[in-house]
């Protein structure tokens, strides 16, 4: 449907992604509406230059007032050039290509976008990336690899703590950064401290279940 | 979002400058003081904000929480809520700050949101957030669409003809019971200010919602000294159980002798268009015996003046049963 109506807008561009995969094609659309979107700085771009959009984001011209970014996220140092509009949550998808990190709300209310900003979990999409030089960002690609997963997300998997798995990423943020944070052994306490982190399949429950599984092997002398 | 220009303070002096340019420190700041951006960004993004230059002050010298030689506390502006909420001294001796920053927001947004911050957050009326309604906070002379329209969650104390908008921070509400202290640094050099001074009623301004000028920059804020024997709760009402502004609210800090109150300090929130001291209540308390007849004496005078809007006639009733319980709990523990 979206599809669709993007065509009818854009017909020179879509004849030019026919044959694109859809991922290609998806990735296009996006960069043609970022172009739309500030075509106030840019200059309307026309179709034909809609069409010839370069295939990868670090060839796109700097945008207008751009600022020099320096950030270090997993441990790997980047330097950008900036919108300083942008938010953390948008560097890191659009242009650091970490799409782990989700846009719910973008508004700090549902935590799908939930990062470590030197080990304490924050709403990246509240965060202004220009203001986090110097601080050692992780993300969900940061916290554990295929084969060598976090504990967290061992025991997500093993509880089946998601369902359409949007939230996941910003839930096991969540509970990475809860195993350090002040917290009471009851599940009251879990839920309290998770009530930044919005799950609209509903699978608190499982959620609930696979932190206090971590924290509870984490003590044993207590778990009893 | 409007685009604008950031720039990074290193010290007070530059900030202070930087600010001082603007025409107002109120609604329509061209220059903005940038920190946790919980609360500014949100609203960038609603163009409810639009400053032309944002100022990052996240790198000032004002992160320490400290015990002050008189016992009191000194509370760096840059202080975020969860480090403060979690300090052992706030949570031995002013419980109530404690319970107030932990009911409030959730585990990430305590975490970026700092104490200067809380004091300056906006209301979350529906009708200031959206530009495309009148309303005379956000748009001077504009009207106020609450006042007929969806005012559920709005306030009953301290309102005007012109602005109904409750002031929707939990920790405002313990500082006002606690009677805290604003340090502000200026132009003009620095200056003092109780917490009760600090907002503005909305009246026939409601864009002015503090006493902060162009460059004026919150440095710290002191509690004085917890007085001897008195025990404090924080008690919060509302929709949800957690992550949810509070329809009423009530911070209690109570000393006994006996059976007997010998000092009580009451404030409101969720009710009030700036956090909501009571004298009328503490004055219902102090001397008499910790009852629930004087409870409800207490209660009937902090809602005395109350004007419910067409929506919220039931915070009225709400706020008095809030107070009555938390004065109930915290003169058990005493």
């Amino acid at each position: 449907m979206a599809e669709q109506s993007q065509s009818k807008e854009t017909p020179q561009a879509s004849a030019q992604f026919g044959k694109s995969t859809r991922r290609r094609f998806l990735s296009r659309l996006g960069m043609a509406s970022l172009l739309a979107s500030t075509g106030h700085v840019l200059g309307e771009p026309s179709r034909d230059e809609a069409a010839a959009i370069p295939e990868k984001m670090e060839a796109v011209p700097a945008v207008e007032g751009a600022i020099p970014v320096a950030l270090r996220v997993n441990g790997k140092k980047y330097d950008l050039q900036i919108d300083p509009r942008t938010t953390l949550l948008d560097c890191l998808r659009e242009h650091l290509h970490l799409t782990g990190s989700k846009k719910g709300c973008d508004h700090g209310q549902c935590g799908a976008c939930t990062v470590h900003v030197n080990g304490r979990r924050m709403n990246s999409c509240l965060c202004l990336a220009a203001m986090y030089q110097g601080d050692e960002i992780t993300t969900i690609e940061g916290v554990g690899q295929p084969g060598k997963l976090h504990p967290i997300q061992e025991a997500f998997v093993a509880h089946d703590a998601y369902q359409c798995g949007y939230c996941t990423c910003g839930q096991i943020m969540s509970a990475v950064a809860l195993l350090t944070e002040p917290c009471g052994p009851e599940d009251a306490e879990v839920k309290e401290l998770m009530s930044g982190n919005i799950c609209r399949c509903g699978a608190y429950q499982n959620i609930v279940a696979a932190i206090q599984s971590v924290r509870q092997s984490a003590r044993p002398e207590k778990a009893g | 979002m409007k685009t604008f220009e950031l720039s990074r303070a290193d010290d007070p002096g530059q900030a202070i400058a930087a600010g001082a340019k603007a025409t107002t420190a109120q609604q329509g700041a061209e220059i903005r003081f940038i920190a946790g951006g919980t609360n500014l960004v949100d609203f960038m993004k609603l163009n409810v904000e639009t400053p032309q230059k944002l100022v990052d002050i996240t790198h000032l010298p004002f992160d320490k929480i400290e015990a002050l030689p008189d016992g009191g506390l000194s509370i760096g502006a840059m202080v975020r809520n969860s480090d403060l909420a979690y300090h052992p001294i706030v949570r031995k001796n002013y419980a109530v700050l404690s319970e107030a920053l932990l009911s409030g927001a959730s585990a990430q947004l305590r975490n970026m949101a700092t104490t200067a911050g809380n004091l300056l957050q906006r209301t979350r009326c529906m009708y200031f957030r959206d530009t495309a309604m009148p309303c005379n906070k956000r748009d001077p002379g504009s009207g106020c669409a609450a006042i007929t329209g969806v005012n559920r969650n709005l306030a009953i104390l301290g309102t005007s003809e012109h602005c109904i908008a409750t002031n929707p921070s939990d920790m405002n509400v313990a500082l006002a019971a606690l009677e805290a202290t604003i340090h502000i640094r200026g132009t003009k050099g620095e200056r003092s200010v109780p917490i009760g001074d600090f907002h503005l009623l909305p009246e026939n301004t409601p864009e002015r919602e503090t006493v902060l000028e162009p460059g004026d920059l919150i440095t710290q804020v002191t509690l004085p000294p917890p007085s001897p024997g008195a025990r404090s709760l924080y008690l919060k009402l509302r929709d949800r159980a957690s992550f949810e502004f509070a329809l009423a609210s009530a911070a209690v800090v109570v000393t006994m002798d006996g059976g007997k109150i010998t000092r009580a300090r009451v404030a409101l929130g969720g009710v009030g268009t700036k956090p909501w001291r009571s004298p009328e209540a503490e004055a219902e308390l102090t001397g008499q015996s910790a009852t629930q007849a004087v409870f409800q004496k207490a209660a009937e005078a902090a809602l005395r003046d109350a004007k419910p809007q067409s929506q919220n006639g039931f915070k009225v009733e709400l706020a008095k049963r809030c107070l009555m319980h938390a004065l109930k709990l915290v003169t058990q523990t005493a």
